[in-house]
Parts: structure tokens; C-alpha cells; sequence
């Protein structure tokens, strides 16, 4: 049995063109994700990471290559092709929240499923189920910024999610949160992944890299590194303390 | 292990396997589980440094108990151990040294050792993640104590990357 992969990457490039000088960002990358898994990328910054999942997403046009999206080419979409694609197929969570600071956390959450032509009814049953999962039922007719910065990232997960997409992208998405906030993002990210969510991720945040079930090293705009996280072998008892010992 | 056993016994005399347990209670699962053996080993050179005594307590039934207590100089051991700030960070880097020296014989490549090495870093991370799940959160210490380890881890896989950009 074969199944679609979610993502197919075939030697995807990006090079910037703004002043006199090309500047390659990403330089022939290939990468496949199947279903249900989760990807964490890492990188030293300007090593192409995000513009790479920029590009997954759509949200950055390529300069060659090819990218399919849960079987379907997208790379030769225009703008608008891409557009709709995104809002069935795919969530992104970004760096800094980038919630519509006029609109209440509720309408926050809508919004992508009504752009996706849920109905007002279905919407508002997915943006309650999301929000009480989050435990953010009570903010629900809050402004943006009258919550903290982990909540906010919160509801930005919750509208990530709102459409079911096949794929969630996310950008350092606790990048800008403390520790707290932090396991809070972390727990939500682990409990998608367990019911089955792909995940695509780019963080330097090794807590956040170390749930993935892969972990792909990018430098200077290429893969370097792809390969599964090895669970270590459980030694019956002192294993943590050696972690500690060795490292604290 | 000399020093934390001097400042268990300066709080109340106490034998070896009590000492034991007391690092275990106040470190949690996350502290290196001290042998019992080793315990003794160390109160054992105490004792011959002059920085505790012992004393044999009679049991009804069961071989006679050694309780151990501080003496004046191991006191002062403790206060001088407390007075003094404790060593930075290490530059005795084990992946460090193998990441410098081991291309030079020919047997490895460097991006395939820190490819190698980030991925078993992120393999403690999760492991730490999951003691912190299990630990009690009531437990301050034994919390900090993995905070501090994944601080360290995260600062090494920075580190990596750094090793990476540079030397590769």
C-alpha cells in the first residue's frame, strides 16, 4: 500500500533578487512527509529554513523546483490557486502570533473555516471545540491584545487548526515565548501530533525539535542532515541522572 | 560527593544509607542515584581526613550501625566549599575533542559527527521532558535540576551549530 505523501519537495530553490547580486536562500532541497508525521527543521539563522517552509506553504513564490501538496502540484499555481489551496490544506503558525488585532479571539478562529466555506454553524462549533481544547473558552470574546503572549499563540494554533488542514506549518512558533508559555504550545503541538496531524517546523528550540519523529538540518540552503530521533535505550535505573550528570 | 555529604551531616549525624536517601528525596529521580558503596568509600576518607567522626550504635538483633557527624574541620571544609564561588563552564568538551581530532586521523567526517551528535541531543532533550512529566511538581529542586539540564542541552546544540557553520 502506498499512500500520498502530504509534502513532496523536489529540488525546491529560492534565490533572492533585490539589489544587484542573486542570493540564493535555498539551494535544491528535496523532502517528503508522510501522514501523521512530524518534522522538525533546524538551521543557524540564514540558512534557509523558514524561507523553505514559506515556500511549502505558498507564502514565498520559488525560483525552480516542484511542490506537492497532498498529491497536487502546487508550485504552478497562480497567487489566487494558491490561496485556496492554503485554506483547505494547510495551517501556519508564525513567530509572532499575527492574529487581526480588531476582531475578537473567537472571530480569530472563524475566519479561516468561513473563508473555506464552512457554514456560520460549523465554524462556530469547531472555533468552541478548538478554544475549550486550548482552554481558552473564557477569552473567547477577548481582544487579541488582551491576552498574553502565550495565549495568543494559543489562539493562533486554534486557528491554524480550524480548517482540519492536512499539513500545519510552523514558523519558531515559540520563538517569542517564555518557558511557561513555552510547555503550553509544546503539550497542544504533541497532543495534535498524537491524533494524527502532519507537522512541518522550523525552531532552534531543542525542546520543541526533540518531539518530532525527524529531524531535517539545513545549512547554507541545503539538507545536511534528515533522519529520525532515536528513542534512547531505557537503562533500568540512574539514566536521567546520567543525562543531568553529563550535562548539568 | 565529599561536600554535599559534609553539608547533610552539619543539619544532624547520620548514617550512610539515611545520607543516601536523603540526596534521593531532595534531588528527585532526576539526581545520579549515589551507590551505597560509594557512600561509604567517601565517608571513609572523611573520616581519615579528620572531617568526620563515627560513632557505633548498638542494635538489638542486627549488626551494630556507624553514625557519622561533623567534626570542627569539616565544618570548616563546608564553609570554605560554600564561601567560594564554583567552577564555570567546562572547556573540556568530550565532543569537542572528537570534533577537532578525529578528522585529522581520517576515521570521520566533522558533518557527520555534529549531524550525529544534534540528533542525540535532541534524544536527551525528549528524555528530560518526559522525567520532568514524571516528576512531582511539588518537588522544586528536583525541577529546577532539570531545567538546568535542558538549559545546558539547549546552549550545546547552539553550540553545534556554531561548530557546524565554522568548521565545516
Amino acid at each position: 500500500m502506498t499512500t500520498t505523501p502530504v509534502i513532496k519537495a523536489v529540488g525546491l530553490v529560492k534565490i533572492y533578487q533585490t539589489g544587484g547580486l542573486p542570493v540564493p536562500a535555498v539551494r535544491g532541497v528535496d523532502l517528503v512527509v508522510e501522514p501523521g508525521e512530524f518534522v522538525a527543521i533546524m538551521g543557524p539563522s540564514g540558512s534557509g529554513k523558514s524561507t523553505f517552509v514559506h515556500m511549502l506553504g505558498g507564502l514565498e513564490t520559488r525560483t525552480s523546483g516542484e511542490i506537492w501538496l497532498d498529491g497536487k502540484r502546487a508550485d504552478t499555481l497562480s497567487e489566487s490557486g494558491w490561496a485556496v489551496l492554503r485554506r483547505q490544506k494547510v495551517g501556519f503558525v508564525f513567530q509572532f502570533f499575527n492574529l487581526v488585532a480588531n476582531m475578537t479571539v473567537a472571530d480569530n478562529v472563524e475566519l479561516p473555516a468561513l473563508l473555506g466555506g464552512a457554514t456560520p454553524r460549523h465554524a462556530r462549533e469547531r472555533r468552541e471545540y478548538l478554544l475549550a481544547e486550548l482552554g481558552l473558552e473564557e477569552r473567547a470574546g477577548a481582544a487579541p491584545g488582551q491576552l498574553s503572549g502565550g495565549e495568543q499563540q494559543r489562539v493562533a494554533l486554534a486557528r491554524a487548526l480550524a480548517n482540519h488542514p492536512r499539513l500545519l506549518l510552523a514558523d519558531e512558533p515559540t520563538g517569542n515565548l517564555d518557558s511557561r508559555n513555552t510547555r503550553d504550545v509544546l503539550k497542544l503541538l504533541g497532543k495534535v501530533h498524537r491524533q494524527g496531524q502532519t507537522i512541518v517546523l522550523v525552531t532552534h528550540d531543542a525542546r520543541v525539535a526533540s518531539m518530532a519523529d525527524r529531524v531535517v538540518s539545513l545549512l547554507d540552503g541545503q539538507i545536511v542532515d534528515d533522519a529520525p530521533i532515536a528513542r534512547l535505550q531505557r537503562r533500568p535505573a540512574g539514566t536521567a541522572g546520567d543525562i543531568v550528570e553529563l550535562h548539568g | 560527593m565529599r561536600l554535599p555529604l559534609l553539608a547533610l551531616l552539619a543539619k544532624e549525624p547520620a548514617h550512610g544509607y539515611e545520607l543516601k536517601q536523603a540526596l534521593e528525596v531532595t534531588f528527585g529521580s532526576a539526581y545520579p542515584s549515589p551507590n551505597i558503596g560509594q557512600i561509604y568509600v567517601t565517608l571513609g576518607r572523611l573520616e581519615k581526613d579528620g572531617f568526620v567522626r563515627a560513632v557505633d550504635v548498638e542494635q538489638s538483633n542486627r549488626p551494630n550501625k556507624k553514625v557519622y557527624y561533623l567534626t570542627a574541620a569539616g565544618r570548616e571544609a563546608l564553609e570554605a566549599w560554600v564561601d567560594e564561588p564554583t567552577e564555570g563552564p567546562r572547556v573540556r568538551d568530550e565532543f569537542f575533542m572528537k570534533l577537532v581530532l578525529a578528522p585529522l586521523t581520517g576515521i570521520a567526517d566533522r558533518m557527520a559527527l555534529v549531524n550525529r551528535q544534534r540528533r542525540h541531543y535532541l534524544s536527551l532533550m525528549r528524555d528530560l521532558d518526559e522525567l520532568a512529566e514524571r516528576t512531582d511538581p511539588g518537588n522544586r529542586v528536583a525541577r529546577l535540576l532539570i531545567e538546568g539540564a535542558m538549559l545546558h542541552l539547549q546552549a550545546d546544540l547552539d553550540w553545534l551549530e556554531r561548530c557546524q557553520e565554522d568548521l565545516t
